[in-house]
């Protein structure tokens, strides 16, 4: 996994890039979540995710809640089809922000 | 057609990735469509790291394999997951309640969503634990 963070404003987009599985979760979180504990909002963009396991959509539950508690939000956008598909099957469409 | 293939993993959560690439190889050989085989790896993927996760927690690093056969008997599709780690209790595995949001507790609802049957057998004497699961294709 790879990944890009641009800002603008008092919105910061995570470009993430590649697989990702419990191999790197850890390197997902250690990326995502300062960007939400600042109060930052966070978009994640998934467009070049080819693959995400449940390690990942943990991930991006944990940082939904996390904006919660923060009194910001974290967007999930351009999500890939085989990504969305994972995300549909734990039926979280209607928990994610999905932009 | 019948098929039987298998491979050794090293378990850790960096073989993962290699755990993928050779179902996807393997299943690139039976006739089925891409959605059924990104399932099926998909569900493949959740078990090898339930053993990296669960039968080898609190295990930092070990020199201990998992070994992974995918095989194909007319149209019953087996895929067994053979290691060593701690031996589980196939009582105790329960999947979160889905309107439970939280981290985790997903990979064992995605097998079960994906596969047919999950089955754990004691029939093995080199391994601890035997997951077998399975499929009509």
């Amino acid at each position: 996994m790879s990944y890009k963070i641009t800002e603008e404003g008092n919105i910061s987009t995570v470009f993430l890039n590649g697989e990702i599985d419990m191999d790197v979760t850890e390197k997902a979180k250690e990326v995502i979540l300062p960007l939400v504990e600042s109060g930052k909002e966070v978009h994640l963009n998934l467009k070049d995710v080819s693959y995400m396991d449940s390690s990942g959509i943990s991930v991006l539950i944990e940082s939904h809640q996390k904006a919660l508690e923060n009194n910001t939000k974290v967007v999930v956008k351009e999500v890939s089809k085989s990504v969305l598909k994972v995300i549909m099957m734990a039926k979280l469409e209607q928990i994610l922000n999905l932009g | 057609m019948d098929l039987a293939e298998s491979k050794d993993f090293l378990v850790h959560t960096a073989s993962l990735k290699d755990v993928r690439v050779f179902s996807r190889e393997v299943l690139e050989k039976l006739k089925i469509n891409n959605e059924l085989k990104d399932e099926l790896v998909l569900a493949i993927a959740e078990a090898a790291q339930n053993i990296v996760k669960h039968a080898y927690k609190g295990v930092e690093n070990t020199s201990d394999h998992m070994q992974i056969k995918i095989s194909l008997k007319g149209d019953n599709l087996e895929i067994g997951f053979f290691d060593k780690g701690k031996p589980v209790v196939a009582e105790n595995i329960q999947h979160r309640k889905l309107d439970d949001i939280k981290p985790g507790g997903l990979g064992t609802f995605f097998i079960k969503q994906i596969m047919d049957d999950a089955v754990f057998k004691k029939d093995q004497q080199q391994w601890v634990n035997h997951l077998i699961l399975s499929k009509k294709i």
